[in-house]
């Protein structure tokens, strides 16, 4: 008999603690993304938080969604800070000391309104449905994207390019300052 | 693991980790991404709804895709802005950046 690892270790708890490293890369990232002052760590951070989330989405079983936040996220949008870093300020330069009244009441009205959201989601009873229709295709998708999404598709695509030509126009227009 | 709420207390701490960020931070970059991750706080919350509450399992799916289209162009449209600002006022700290006339 050949012991291979789902002898020795049950699935179900590889499962549970890829899941739980997964809800860990997201929170750490998070807490990355906001807490340093070094911008790059930022962005690194950033990047973090999202390969997380893409996790945690395919343990709500959507493959197509996840690989479309990593593509989009880590892939497009961390790049593109990256990029605006390169051009905008000198790193080398001292990152201003940061306010210490202005952390503190950010972390109180941050706290608040967690402490509101958590309380709101343990008083609701969510009932669960029986008949679900477990259909996650990429076929569906596009079909549905195709007809009952139709407008809101084109819409988000004339969304989409006319933010490219703006931030181009935007970012090309150079005005003298006296 | 299969539990609502797990998702959902998720995507209220990205939320409020994302408020926290886009109030203390100084630049206008760490603001930028800290309203990412506003944003993903939502669309897990999209996600974790159409997992385990939807008739329709598409739905949610769709919402996400459509939230990081928004996503993309508001982090286009500011990151240009960002770059014109800098380029004018030579600084991206929020506070420095208090000029509205021409």
């Amino acid at each position: 008999m050949t012991t291979t690892i789902s002898n020795l270790i049950p699935p179900i708890m590889i499962a549970q603690a890829a899941f739980a490293l997964m809800i860990v890369f997201t929170l750490g990232g998070a807490f990355l993304a906001v807490i340093p002052k070094n911008i790059v760590h930022n962005i690194l951070g950033l990047c973090l938080a999202m390969f997380g989330i893409t996790g945690v989405y395919l343990y709500l079983g959507s493959q197509f969604v996840a690989m479309m936040q990593l593509l989009i996220y880590v892939g497009a949008i961390c790049m593109t800070f990256i990029f605006a870093i390169l051009l905008s300020p000198p790193l080398e330069k001292e990152p201003p000391k940061r306010n210490k009244t202005k952390v503190i009441t950010a972390a109180i009205v941050s706290g608040v309104v967690f402490l509101v959201m958590v309380n709101m989601v343990m008083s609701l009873k969510f009932e669960p449905l029986t008949d679900i229709t477990r259909d996650w295709s990429i076929k569906t998708l596009g079909q549905l994207l195709m007809t009952r999404y139709f407008l809101v598709f084109e819409v988000i695509s004339l969304l989409l390019a006319i933010a490219i030509i703006g931030s181009i126009m935007i970012a090309s227009f150079v005005r003298k300052r006296n | 693991m299969d539990c609502l709420t797990t998702y959902l207390i998720l995507g209220a701490l990205l939320f409020c980790i994302g408020i926290f960020g886009i109030l203390q931070h100084n630049s206008l970059i760490g603001m930028l991404i800290a309203a990412e991750l506003v944003l993903n706080g939502a669309a897990v919350n999209f996600m974790a709804f159409n997992m385990f509450l939807s008739k329709d399992p598409a739905t949610g799916q769709i919402f996400t895709l459509f939230i990081m289209g928004v996503a993309a162009a508001e982090a286009a449209v500011g990151l240009s802005i960002i770059i014109t600002v800098y380029r004018n006022f030579k600084t991206i700290n929020a506070d420095a950046v208090s000029e509205l006339k021409g």
